[in-house]
C-alpha cells in the first residue's frame, strides 16, 4: 500500500492524484485477502455472482456521486428502487406479462425514476428545501406510492428478464455490460461541461452564480441523474430476485452514500468523481466477503464489518490529506 | 406629520407581526393547535388532557434524543449525529442489563448508560474533529459498529429488564396528573435553554456553528467544542435509551432505530438550521411536539399505512416548505 502511494506520488502529483486512488488501494488489498480466503475467487462463475450483488449498490452510488458532487444529498434513492420495481413488475403483469411486455416495464421503470429525481431536483433546487430533511420526506412518499400499487410482495417477472440479466450477452455476462456501460458513462461525463458546471456549483456557489451557470437546472439535472441510476439499480434487483417487493433496496440510500464517501468524493461539494465511488461500492461488498470467507462467527460479522468501514473511512480521509 | 408617523407605525407593526409569524416556534405550535383541532374533530377526545399527556410522555422522549442532535447540528461543520438511534438502543439494553429489573439499580444504570454512550460520543467527536470524517458518514459507520456490538452482547436475545419505580415514574402521574418524564423534561428544556442562552459554553456553541474563522481567532478552542457536543449527543441519546425501557418495560436491540432520522426533523422543522449557528432548543421542542403529535392524528384517521404515509410525507415537506428554505444563490 505504502509502497505503490509514494511510487504514484512523483508521477502525477499530488495536486492531480485521483480522487479514487485510495480506495482503488485498498480494493486491490481487499481482492488479494479475498484470493487467499477464496482460492476459487478468480473462477468466472464466482466473479459473476460477486458482480451481480454487487452490481445494483454500484449504480446508485454513481447517481449519488453526482447529486454529492453538486453540494447536495439524495436519501431517496432506495425508495426509488423500491418504486421502480414494484411499476416496473405491475406493468409488465398489466402489459400481459409475457416476453414482450418486459421492455414496456423497463420503460414505465425508468420513466418513474427520472421523475421520482426530477421532483426532489425541483424541490430542492427550484423551492430551495434542505436536501437531506426534503429527500427523507420524498422517500417516505416514493415508499408510500410503492405500498400502494404493490401491497405484498410477489408479482413474478416473465423468465426472459431473469434469465437475461442473469445469462450472457454474446458471450458476456449481461451484468458485466451493465458494469462497462455505466463505466463508459461516468467516463464520457466527466469530459462534459456538465460535471464541472455541477462541481463548481458544489464548489463554490456564489461563484457559480455569478459566472452564469444556470446553477437550479444543473442540480435538477443532477437529481434526475440520480434517479435513473436509481431506477437502473432497480431493474438489476428485479433481475435478481425476478418478482417485487415494496420494501426492496431500503439499505441502498445509506450503502450508496458511504460508497461515494470511500471512493474520495467530498461530501461538502465540489470535489470528487464517479469512478471513485464504483470503487467505493466494489470495496464495501468486498469487505462483506472477505469477513464471510474469515470464518467468524456470525454474530460477530456486523461489528466487524463495521470496524473496517470506519477504518478505512479514515484511512481514505488520513491519506488523501498528506 | 401625524398620520403618516402612525401610518409608519401600523406598517412597522404590520412587518414585525410578520416576522414573529415566521418564527419557527410560532409556526410549529400553530402546527399543533391545528392538528389538535383535526385530532378532536375526527375522533372526538383526542385533545382531552390525559389524552395530550400520553402524546406528550412520547413526545418528551423523541424531545431528549434530538437535544443532544440540536447540539451537534448548532456547532456547524456540516454537524449531524446519525449514531442517536443505535445509541438509544444501546442505552436501553445497558440499563436493561444494569437495572435487571431491581429499583436500586436505577441510578446505576442511568450514570452507566449515559457515560458509555458519552464516551462512543467523544469517539465520534474526535473522528470528525481530528482525523476530519465528515460526521454524516463518521456517526453512520459508528452506528453500525454499535449495532454489531449489541449483535454480540446479546446474541440476538432481548435481556435486560425496567425497574418497576422507572416504569411508574414514566408511565404513571406523579403529581397533578403529569407523569415524572414530564418534569424532566421540563428541566432538561431550561437546562438547555440556560446553558444556550445564559453560559459561555452554550454561546459559543453559536459562534463556533456560525463562524468557525472568526471563532478561533477570538481564541475558542473550535474542535474542542465541536468534539464534546458529539460526547454530549451520545450521553443524551443513552439518557433516552433508559427512558425508553422504563417506557417500554424491556429492549431489543434495534429499539432505538426509529428515533434516528426524526431526531433531526425535530430539529429542523424547529427552526435550527443544518448549516449551524443559528436555532435553538424550544424550537425543537416544538418541533418534536409537532411530529408526534402529526403521527398520532394520522393514526386516528384510519388510513392504511401507505396512505399515512403518504400524507406523513407531504405534510413534511409542507412544513419545510414555510420554513426549512435555503438562501438564494442570489446577492
Amino acid at each position: 500500500m505504502k509502497n505503490t502511494l509514494s511510487a504514484a506520488k512523483p508521477a502525477s502529483g499530488s495536486l492531480k492524484k485521483p480522487a479514487w486512488f485510495v480506495a482503488f488501494g485498498f480494493l486491490v488489498v481487499l481482492i488479494l485477502i479475498n484470493w487467499y480466503l477464496q482460492p476459487s475467487f478468480f473462477d468466472g462463475m464466482v466473479l459473476h455472482s460477486n458482480l451481480t450483488t454487487f452490481l445494483p449498490l454500484i449504480l446508485v452510488a454513481i447517481g449519488q456521486t453526482f447529486v454529492i458532487m453538486g453540494g447536495d444529498i439524495d436519501l431517496s434513492v432506495g425508495s426509488i428502487a423500491a418504486l421502480v420495481n414494484v411499476v416496473t413488475v405491475s406493468v409488465i403483469a398489466m402489459a400481459g406479462g409475457d416476453s414482450a411486455s418486459v421492455p414496456i416495464g423497463l420503460v414505465a421503470g425508468l420513466v418513474v425514476a427520472v421523475l421520482c429525481g426530477a421532483f426532489n431536483g425541483l424541490l430542492i433546487s427550484y423551492l430551495r428545501l434542505q436536501p437531506m430533511v426534503a429527500t427523507f420526506g420524498t422517500g417516505i412518499i416514493f415508499s408510500a406510492l410503492a405500498l400502494w400499487i404493490l401491497p405484498q410482495a410477489g408479482l413474478a417477472v416473465p423468465d426472459v428478464y431473469w434469465m437475461t440479466y442473469g445469462g450472457t450477452i454474446l458471450g458476456v455476462p449481461t451484468v458485466l455490460w451493465i458494469l462497462v456501460a455505466g463505466f463508459v458513462f461516468v467516463l464520457i461525463m466527466k469530459r462534459r461541461p456538465f460535471e464541472s458546471h455541477l462541481k463548481a456549483v458544489g464548489g463554490n456557489r456564489a461563484g457559480a452564480f455569478q459566472s452564469g451557470i444556470d446553477m437550479s437546472f444543473t442540480r435538477l439535472l443532477s437529481f434526475a441523474l440520480c434517479g435513473l441510476f436509481a431506477g437502473f439499480a432497480a431493474l438489476c434487483l428485479t433481475g435478481e430476485t425476478a418478482s417485487g417487493d415494496p420494501l426492496l433496496g431500503q439499505s441502498l440510500a445509506m450503502g450508496s452514500i458511504s460508497a461515494v464517501v470511500l471512493g474520495g468524493t467530498m461530501l461538502s461539494g465540489g470535489v470528487g468523481g464517479a469512478v471513485g465511488s464504483i470503487f467505493g461500492a466494489l470495496l464495501l461488498g468486498m469487505i462483506g466477503n472477505v469477513i464471510f470467507f474469515a470464518g467468524l462467527p456470525f454474530e460477530y460479522q456486523t461489528l466487524v464489518q463495521g470496524l473496517i468501514v470506519l477504518a478505512a473511512l479514515a484511512g481514505g480521509v488520513l491519506v488523501a490529506r498528506k | 406629520m401625524s398620520e403618516t408617523s402612525s401610518n409608519m407605525n401600523s406598517e412597522n407593526a404590520r412587518l414585525r407581526l410578520a416576522a414573529i409569524l415566521r418564527e419557527p416556534v410560532v409556526l410549529a405550535l400553530f402546527a399543533i393547535i391545528i392538528l389538535l383541532g383535526i385530532g378532536e374533530a375526527v375522533s372526538p377526545g383526542f385533545a382531552r388532557g390525559d389524552q395530550i399527556i400520553k402524546l406528550l410522555t412520547v413526545a418528551a422522549l423523541l424531545g431528549f434524543a434530538a437535544a443532544g442532535q440540536n447540539l451537534v447540528v448548532l456547532a456547524g461543520g456540516e454537524g449531524i449525529d446519525l449514531s442517536v438511534g443505535a445509541m438509544i438502543s444501546l442505552g436501553a439494553v445497558i440499563a436493561g442489563n444494569v437495572m435487571d429489573g431491581s429499583n436500586g439499580g436505577i441510578i446505576p444504570a442511568v450514570i452507566v448508560a449515559s457515560g458509555v454512550t458519552f464516551l462512543i460520543g467523544m469517539v465520534n467527536g474526535l473522528g470528525v474533529n481530528l482525523i476530519r470524517i465528515p460526521p454524516l458518514v463518521m456517526t453512520l459507520g459508528m452506528t453500525s459498529v454499535i449495532q454489531g456490538g449489541l449483535v454480540v452482547f446479546s446474541r440476538g436475545i432481548p435481556s435486560g429488564n425496567a425497574a418497576p419505580a422507572l416504569m411508574n415514574f414514566i408511565n404513571q402521574p406523579v403529581v397533578f396528573g403529569i407523569p415524572g418524564i414530564l418534569f424532566i423534561w421540563l428541566v432538561l428544556i431550561i437546562g438547555m435553554v440556560f446553558m444556550l442562552r445564559a453560559t459561555a459554553f452554550g454561546l459559543s456553541i453559536y459562534a463556533v456553528g456560525a463562524n468557525p474563522q472568526a471563532a478561533r481567532l477570538v481564541g475558542l478552542p473550535v474542535k474542542a467544542i465541536r468534539t464534546i457536543v458529539f460526547g454530549l449527543s451520545g450521553a443524551l441519546a443513552g439518557l433516552t435509551g433508559v427512558f425508553v425501557i422504563g417506557y417500554t418495560g424491556n429492549s431489543f436491540i434495534s429499539v432505538g432505530d426509529q428515533y434516528m432520522l426524526p431526531s433531526i426533523i425535530a430539529v429542523v422543522i424547529g427552526g435550527t438550521s443544518l448549516a449551524g449557528g443559528s436555532g435553538g432548543y424550544i424550537g425543537t421542542v416544538a418541533g418534536a411536539i409537532a411530529l408526534i403529535l402529526l403521527q398520532s392524528v394520522l393514526t386516528t384517521l384510519h388510513l392504511e399505512f401507505w396512505g399515512r404515509q403518504l400524507i406523513f410525507g407531504g405534510t413534511l415537506l409542507l412544513l419545510l416548505m414555510f420554513y426549512g428554505r435555503q438562501k438564494s444563490a442570489r446577492i
